[in-house]
């Protein structure tokens, strides 16, 4: 089976909702992703076979098959198509891993991936869907919305709120690290204007004076609608009836937030790195999708890890950084948990919860930042898994590649 | 033949349709009458002489909806032939409501339409309001002891008639869903300002006021919003901003209040939902599909034999001893002003007779008047009646610590501490004071009727009469035959019990009778449970996704943990060797140790608040009783919680304590709700067959212990494939 390789890993700051990237339409950021790639790797406009371009709300600007265009719209050739893939929070990750199997399928020579989420200007939901209404489908699964799942988490592992709010401080801490040191600065691509004013440069949502007291200030955003109107733990507990009650933990201080961002990934093969003398700089070991419980909803990245690390014929201990997407306090920890993981070596460079989780590019964003941890602190191979949306999960193995390929 | 409907015309052109059915007090709609119904609507539609359409009842009440015998009979069919004969039944019934509605014309055709009005005399309910419903106009008397609505949820259907279907369209779901998911009736006035009906009039103006409608319509009366260009519905569809929040909320409430065992609900909201988001017709072939498949689940039938057929029989007295002349009760006396002496007094005098409310001194028997007074005013103010009725009622009740006030009365029901030595005593002062002729009833849950009969000078006039918690929502009246009891006795409480509008049930005497024959077993499994380790939370919550209202813990912490160790000591000491909860005993001996006795106190298996409200298991029962690792399948402490009651309702037939499987179904189904969704006990083990269970008990016994022996009973239906219900439906029928 051909080997198929990251050649790069761009992202642009994420904007906080409403913030600077407001006024960037989703199709722009995206080709503006497409045509850094192209600017940074050097390669042609005709040598990349398919942009595959995760994005979740495909209504209004961000339908009709983005991914075509914003190939329209950058450097590339009319004659690379583009396709639009969604799964949820993991789009990003799925757009990655199937450009990565199509080549060690031996189908085409490279592959832009990636995907953009404009969630100020597209809102999270504005597509519709039947989980939460359509009665069989809701009432069979036993439908919460994924707040809910992640305090079930909470609940059923025991993880307090206590927990999850120093889990949030610290994302805030490492990722404003990580900023100080400059360890995002190979990968960011400022957002420009059309006369190449910068919009922004830097990460928008973060907080890094949080504080615990701060945090133990704030409201659990699903108590009410869990509680009282219209009541979802008493369905989470017809379905898991051992629990008593549902502790609500979560708040927007120890969840990701909501911004506005991209991230594209140049995956290809063998050859492609011999044709135009661009470098790989990871291998992608493997890579899994799986479907977990639809009520908790977010314990997908375990059953997918496994998956990833048993077709890799790894073990967790063979991993040495690991990102995990912090949707909600909870997830990550409940992954720490199950692997019995140090909290070094997860998250080491913050996540969602400090930096957002602009759905669609998340997967493709956290790809770029293990693979720039991995070259910062010499280490070999990276995790990388989301939770989804509808009890799902997805994970890809990266190795480091070295010398000369 | 008598007809149901006639038909007749009138020199201004007006069609007269008239609901009458012979013999009947009230409309009900049978297979037959509704083809009749579509002869006079299509004599009227054709008739080019005819310019519009009355339809009417020859009753003080317009319908009290579709014959749900006709219903049984739609299942069977649905079995014998297939579920497309029984959507092919449901889709005649909507085209010719769908031909009424658009006037005889095609629905885009709206020249020549006929109008069509509902002129409702009275009660309109079920199919009797959604023919209405498919009229241009609906015209109601104004009578306020009315009742308009679709309460088909109750006995576990759903409006099937396109009434779901045009009611969302008419309110949207938000407001329609109040009057679909829960049944409730309205009285014309509440009906006219909450959009169920157009127009309410003096009763004796009903008739001309349809009349000078049909003759005054234009055209543009006679096309229903649906049927008009950009309609929307109101509040909004599921996809959209507005309607979305409803949508997402009523799948979260209808499952948290049916917890999956009641299907009628789930088939409603699919029919709207998937109904929302296509043109009326579209729309109403949903609902029809939905309906078939809740006509095709084998609990419906038993549900409504049970909560509605037997229910009603045995409501009429059909277990009256034969050759009684009726009695009437004018007088009622009650010794014992508690809870339940008033909560007695108060349904007798609301019912009309006057009633002596007695008790050791005039303080307390006064106490027990202030207690009815409290508790009619808060009815009151929840508009359940005037405050003049409220004056009338109180006016009946006579508070009194002499025993000879008790004179006169044709029967007494005592209702004073649960001890045998304090009910004797009452049993023989009243028995030496009121007449021979006078009944006495001991109001009690757990005692022997036979013992407590040896008080009375005259056996043959003395039963036990077991009323329930709360008395005035409590549907359910036991009662308990003695060896002497006299079958006089038994129809003079038959009577009363049918004047205060409750359903009588008849037990032999027996051991904690059949109520608490299967109740107490359910609470000791429960607390069985908790010793062996299993979480507290997963016995009261499988209780609850089993279909029980109420969870054994919590119902044990409301009657209280010293009742449950005194009944324990009184079985135990009866049973001798052959009692069983000895580890049961444990836990409840630990609680009282603790000092835990209940929600009385503020603490039992719960912890409570300060205003008594349940806050949480209580966190000590986990301490003491080992959690087990890992903790059983939820289906298997379902299963233990249910078989314990039903076996033991078994046993109760095959002891001879019950005596008719429908005083069984239907004394568990209104006595503490078990297997409501299934019809109860027995309509259940019909519906999974005898010898599923049979087989289900002998897992339990093997596990858990030979309480969960099958009765020989039961071994002997599951050899014979016997069923226990006349026509009880099983769900190998219809695979």
């Amino acid at each position: 089976m051909p080997n198929a390789y990251v050649y790069d890993a761009i992202r642009s700051p994420r904007g906080r909702r409403n913030g600077s990237l407001r006024e960037v339409s989703a199709v722009r950021l995206s080709a503006m992703m497409i045509d850094a790639v192209l600017e940074r790797s050097g390669i042609g406009t005709d040598c990349v076979e398919d942009v595959i371009w995760g994005n979740v709300t495909q209504v209004g600007e961000q339908g009709g098959c983005l991914a075509r265009a914003a190939v329209l719209l950058s450097g590339l050739d009319d004659g690379v198509p583009g396709v639009s893939v969604n799964r949820f929070c993991a789009s990003g990750l799925e757009a990655v891993n199937l450009a990565a199997n199509q080549i060690r399928a031996g189908d085409g020579e490279s592959y832009i991936a990636g995907g953009v989420e404009m969630m100020s200007r597209v809102p999270m939901g504005s597509d519709g869907t039947p989980y939460a209404v359509d009665p069989q489908l809701a009432m069979g699964t036993h439908f919460v919305p994924q707040g809910i799942g992640a305090d079930i988490i909470a609940t059923e592992f025991g993880f307090s709120r206590e927990q999850c709010d120093r889990y949030a401080m610290e994302s805030q801490r490492r990722a404003a690290t990580a900023w100080n040191e400059g360890r995002f600065s190979g990968s960011i691509v400022p957002v420009k204007d059309h006369n190449g004013i910068l919009i922004l440069g830097t990460d928008e949502h973060i907080r890094p004076e949080t504080c615990m007291q701060a945090l133990a200030g704030l409201e659990p955003s699903f108590r009410t609608i869990g509680e009282s109107m219209p009541g979802f733990d008493r369905v989470a507990i017809m379905k898991y009836p051992h629990l008593e009650r549902i502790e609500h933990v979560h708040h927007p201080g120890n969840s990701s937030g909501i911004v506005d961002g991209a991230a594209a990934v140049l995956i290809g093969s063998d050859g492609f790195g011999r044709m135009t003398e661009a470098r790989p700089r990871a291998r992608v070991r493997s890579c899994a999708r799986v479907g977990s419980d639809p009520t908790i909803m977010l314990t997908g990245p375990v059953p997918a890890a496994r998956t990833a690390l048993e077709r890799a014929g790894m073990t967790i201990d063979d991993i040495d950084v690991f990102e995990i997407n912090e949707a909600f306090s909870a997830v990550p920890l409940r992954f720490m948990q199950a692997f019995d993981l140090d909290t070094d070596r997860v998250n080491v460079n913050g996540g969602a919860i400090a930096m957002g989780h602009p759905l669609g590019a998340t997967g493709a964003m956290i790809l770029g930042t293990a693979l720039d941890e991995l070259e910062r602190s010499d280490g070999e191979t990276a995790l990388i898994a989301l939770c989804v949306g509808g009890g799902m999960g997805v994970a890809t193995i990266i190795e480091r590649v070295s010398g000369t390929k | 033949m008598m007809a149901d409907f006639h038909y007749s015309t009138d020199a201004d052109g007006v069609a007269t349709i008239t609901w009458d059915v012979p013999g009947r007090t009230m409309n009900i709609l049978r297979i037959e009458g509704f083809i009749e119904l579509g002869n006079c609507i299509n004599a009227a539609m054709s008739d080019d002489n005819v310019r519009g359409i009355v339809i009417t009842s020859g009753k003080g009440s317009f319908s009290g909806g579709m014959d749900l015998a006709g219903f049984e009979e739609l299942t069977r069919l649905g079995f014998r032939e297939s579920p497309g004969a029984v959507l092919e039944q449901m889709m005649g019934i909507h085209r010719l409501l769908r031909g009424l509605e658009t006037g005889g014309k095609a629905a885009n055709e709206f020249e020549g339409r006929k109008p069509v009005v509902a002129a409702i005399p009275g009660t309109a309910v079920g199919i009797g309001f959604e023919l209405p419903l498919a009229c241009h106009r609906i015209i109601c008397a104004d009578k306020p002891d009315v009742g308009i609505g679709l309460p088909e949820i109750k006995v576990g259907l759903f409006p099937g008639a396109g009434g779901t279907t045009r009611l969302i369209r008419k309110l949207g779901l938000a407001a329609a869903g109040p009057w679909l998911f829960k049944g409730t009736l309205a009285d014309p006035r509440t009906a006219l300002s909450s959009g169920l009906v157009d127009e309410v009039v003096e009763p004796d103006r009903l008739l001309e006021s349809a009349r000078k409608w049909v003759l005054e319509a234009s055209e543009d009366d006679l096309i229903k919003p649906w049927d008009r260009k950009g309609y929307r519905i109101p509040g909004g569809t599921p996809y959209d901003r507005e309607g979305f929040e409803s949508f997402v909320g009523a799948p979260v409430m209808i499952n948290s209040r049916t917890f999956g065992v009641y299907p009628a609900a789930k088939a409603c909201l699919s029919a709207i939902y998937e109904g929302s988001l296509v043109p009326f017709d579209t729309a109403i072939k949903i609902e029809a599909r939905w309906f078939t498949s809740l006509l095709m689940e084998p609990s419906t039938a038993s549900m409504i034999r049970t909560v509605f057929t037997d229910r009603k029989a045995l409501g009429k007295g059909v277990r009256r001893p034969a050759g009684i002349e009726a009695q009437r009760i004018a007088r009622l006396g009650v010794v014992g002003a508690g809870m339940m002496g008033a909560g007695i007094a108060q349904v007798a005098a609301k019912a009309g007779m006057d009633v002596v409310l007695l008790d050791r001194d005039q303080d307390r028997a006064n106490g027990g008047k202030e207690r009815v007074a409290g508790m009619l005013e808060r009815q009151a103010g929840r508009g359940g009646s005037s405050r003049e009725a409220v004056r009338e009622t109180l006016s009946r009740i006579r508070p009194s610590s002499v025993l000879s006030d008790l004179r006169g009365c044709e029967l007494v029901i005592e209702a004073v501490f649960e001890d045998p030595k304090v009910k004797t005593g009452v049993i023989a002062e009243v028995a030496a004071c009121a007449g021979s002729d006078c009944v006495i009833a001991s109001n009690t849950s757990t005692l022997p009727i036979n013992g407590l009969a040896k008080a009375a000078l005259h056996a043959g006039n003395f039963l036990g009469m077991h009323f329930f918690s709360p008395v005035d929502r409590m549907m359910l009246v036991e009662i308990i035959r003695g060896s002497g009891t006299g079958d006089k006795a038994v129809a003079r409480a038959i009577d009363f019990v049918r004047a205060i509008r409750k359903v009588p049930i008849i037990v032999n005497d027996a051991r904690f009778f059949y109520a608490n024959r299967c109740i107490i077993p359910y609470l000791n499994e429960g607390i069985r449970m908790v010793g062996e380790g299993v979480s507290p939370a997963l016995v009261e919550n499988a209780a609850k996704l089993m279909g029980m209202p109420v969870g054994p813990l919590q119902l044990v912490d409301e009657t209280s943990i010293d009742l449950a160790a005194n009944i324990a000591a009184a079985t135990k000491s009866a049973l001798g060797n052959d009692y069983v909860d000895g580890d049961v005993d444990r836990i409840i001996d630990f609680l009282v140790k603790k000092g835990r006795l209940g929600r009385k106190v503020g603490a039992g298996f719960y912890e409570y608040g300060p205003k008594g409200k349940r806050v949480g298991l209580w966190p000590g029962l986990a301490a003491e009783f080992r959690p087990l690792s890992p903790q059983p399948d939820i289906e298997e402490v379902k299963n233990r919680l249910l078989l314990i009651q039903v076996l033991e309702a078994v046993r109760s037939l095959e002891e001879g304590v019950l005596t008719d499987v429908r005083e069984g179904d239907v004394g568990a189904v209104l006595g503490w709700g078990l297997a409501v969704w299934a019809g109860g006990p027995f309509s259940w083990l019909d519906m999974i067959g005898a010898a599923a269970a049979a087989d289900l008990s002998h897992e339990l016994s093997a596990c858990h212990g030979p309480r969960f022996k099958a009765p020989r009973l039961l071994l002997t239906k599951a050899a014979n494939g016997e069923k226990f219900t006349a026509g009880g439906a099983t769900r190998s029928a219809g695979a």
